[in-house]
């Protein structure tokens, strides 16, 4: 089992973007996923920035793969879909049914990424027979039915988890950040800036609930399998997925990179690391919000 | 025929109403988790559908099947099942969601007229397209997300008739991509065919004003004047950056009657209906009305405008009594 980082979800500074991969480039993660997933306003980075990038980590020995926008709304937004796979040089993650239908006209072999909604072997095994040479489960599924699911998995599908970070829940044509500051979206002054981690959406009573990241709607908890990786490995899991967070990335890299090699220490040193309290709700069958720890303590 | 109209069944009684008011065509599901309205005492034993079948077949309309929730691998049959079912009634067609099932459906029920449900999530002809070639979809109803531009460029790129939300509940998020419900509570639309289910809802009443909650999770809390809706999840006042207010989308319905002529000169196929889990007299009442409008924008386009008494009918109707365009029209984004 060996670790992910995920696309970068939220929008920086450009050259807290090219920071931030200059490091990654040094992580001990197998795979980079790149690119923009969320909203096509977000620009400090376009394509040929994306190929720059990912020609640097590759020569560093990371796997590169090209993450897909998860909402296709106009011809442009097909556009740059076209050009992200026409590429060819790297590994193509699906998050729509109109990149898989891209990239398997193209006959090379994708990533099918959690927003496809893979619920049964069966739609795991057209995918399949489109392509799809890994993929991940939705967020919310738990892991007796990821086993279940796993049981009539077609042969040599790799499967990855989303294993940390703050899970994204919902996409919307309406951008939430920009609602926020009573800016239209098309004028919407790239507010996602000021929100490296994304907007806190709070109850009346000051429970942190949601987060806010421009047109997606993320928890506020920070989902961890850190504590199940025994369970992971039992279902013969290939990769972790590790989302991006704008401070401690690498130290959170760190710890999970540990944890798989038995120290027991790291997941109390994952901890002081996260930007809101730690969730699993979802793993265990539950309300995503939920944390077994806190349960059992 | 250009804009049909498809009408909410959520009871034989609901089916017979819309039916008697003008629907072109009804949709209903099955009583179980297998359609995204799961709610109890809602939707359709086989004995039932069959009554509805033949109700509507007798007038010469429509009915059209919902099974658009993700099957689950240790339930899986549930499903097929269902697709069976429904080709053993002689369904007019069944709305898909999941790939797997629809090559289920297209293996095992070649007739069976498969159309792909908002709930794939398909907002591009390229996602479209995919699923006519595999599994041969004849029809696809787009998520409330696109701008009415980019729904013609849907339209424009395919061969599948494309079929729009008109009225009802307004879903803020992507259908088919929205977990905000089993964060909450557990279930989801995609797994469990519900959102914001009845029995998560708690009422409170407190000093500080009425409260709801779901699941524990305060969603809104309502002073002495102020109307207390359903408690759906992204419809709750939440705090951001310090201030209180609807941070998601206020408690609004669809409402796209202004929007006819447009829709009619773009080809939508058809207009549907939202509010299974509505009244017999909802139904009524919006069928009426959206008969009356939609015969009027063939009979002359261009000089179609909604009457004020329209709109007043369906203000009643609607959630918060106020409507919206919603994405169709951009400025809502």
């Amino acid at each position: 089992m060996n670790l992910s980082l995920g696309p970068l979800l939220y929008y920086w500074a450009r050259d807290d973007m090219l920071a931030f991969y200059a490091e990654a480039a040094n992580w001990p993660v197998a795979r980079v996923y790149l690119g923009e997933t969320v909203c096509s306003r977000r620009h400090l980075l376009r394509l040929p920035d994306w190929l720059a990038l990912a020609e640097q980590l590759a020569a560093a020995g990371k796997q590169v793969v090209l993450a897909s926008q998860t909402l296709i709304e106009s011809e442009s937004d097909l556009k740059t879909l076209r050009r992200i796979v026409g590429d060819g040089r790297f590994q193509v993650e699906a998050n729509e049914w109109g990149a898989v239908r891209l990239l398997s006209e193209a006959g090379v072999p994708f990533v099918a990424g959690h927003t496809l909604n893979v619920y049964n072997p069966d739609t795991l095994d057209v995918l399949a027979g489109l392509g799809a040479q890994r993929w991940l489960p939705p967020v919310e599924m738990s892991r007796a039915t990821l086993a279940s699911l796993l049981e009539r998995a077609p042969a040599g599908m790799e499967t990855e988890v989303f294993a940390y970070g703050r899970l994204p829940l919902a996409y919307s044509a309406r951008c939430f950040t920009a609602r926020h500051y009573n800016l239209p979206k098309d004028d919407c002054q790239f507010r996602c800036l000021d929100h490296p981690d994304g907007l806190l959406l709070s109850t009346r009573e000051g429970e942190p609930f949601l987060t806010l990241n421009g047109i997606q709607t993320q928890s506020a908890g920070v989902y961890n399998l850190i504590g199940e990786l025994s369970a992971l490995r039992e279902l013969n899991i290939a990769s972790l997925r590790l989302s991006p967070q704008s401070r401690h990335m690498g130290r959170v890299v760190d710890a999970f990179h540990a944890a798989l090699a038995g120290e027991h220490k790291a997941a109390s040193a994952l901890a002081r690391l996260m930007p809101g309290q730690a969730i699993d709700g979802y793993w265990h069958g539950r309300a995503g919000l939920e944390n077994s720890m806190e349960q059992h303590a | 025929m250009p804009l049909d109209l498809i009408c909410p069944a959520g009871s034989l009684v609901s089916l017979k109403a819309a039916i008697d008011y003008g629907a072109d065509a009804v949709y209903m599901g099955f009583r179980d988790n297998t359609n995204a309205r799961a709610f109890p005492g809602l939707n359709f034993d086989e004995a039932q559908a069959a009554e509805g079948l033949r109700y509507a077949h007798d007038r010469g309309r429509r009915v059209l099947l919902a099974l658009n929730t993700y099957p689950q691998p240790d339930s899986w049959s549930r499903w097929t099942g269902a697709v069976d079912r429904a080709a053993k009634l002689g369904m007019d067609a069944v709305i898909l969601a999941d790939a797997g099932l629809m090559r289920y459906a297209v293996k095992q029920h070649p007739q069976l007229r498969l159309h792909l449900s908002v709930q794939g999530s398909a907002t591009s002809y390229e996602a479209v397209n995919l699923y006519r070639e595999h599994f041969g979809i004849q029809r696809a109803v787009l998520p409330r997300v696109l701008s009415l531009p980019q729904v013609e460029n849907v339209v424009r790129h395919t061969d599948v008739e494309i079929e729009l939300f008109g009225f009802g509940g307004l879903c803020v998020m992507v259908e088919g991509r929205c977990l905000l419900s089993s964060y909450c509570t557990g279930e989801s639309p995609n797994s469990a065919g519900v959102c914001s289910p009845p029995k998560a809802v708690q009422w409170t009443d407190t000093p500080a004003g009425l409260e709801s909650r779901l699941n524990g999770v305060l969603l809104d809390r309502y002073g002495k004047n102020e109307k207390a809706g359903y408690p759906t999840l992204c419809k709750g006042r939440f705090e951001v950056g310090g201030e209180t207010y609807y941070a998601i989308e206020e408690p609004t319905s669809l409402n796209t009657l202004d929007l006819l002529p447009e829709m009619l000169k773009i080809g939508i196929a058809a207009i549907k209906i939202e509010g299974r889990q509505r009244s017999p007299a909802y139904v009524t009442q919006v069928t009426k009305v959206w008969r009356a409008a939609i015969d009027a924008v063939k009979k002359n386009a261009d000089s179609f405008k909604p009457t004020p008494a329209w709109q007043a009918e369906l203000n009643k109707l609607s959630e918060g009594q106020s409507h919206t365009l919603g994405a169709y029209h951009r400025p809502w984004k």
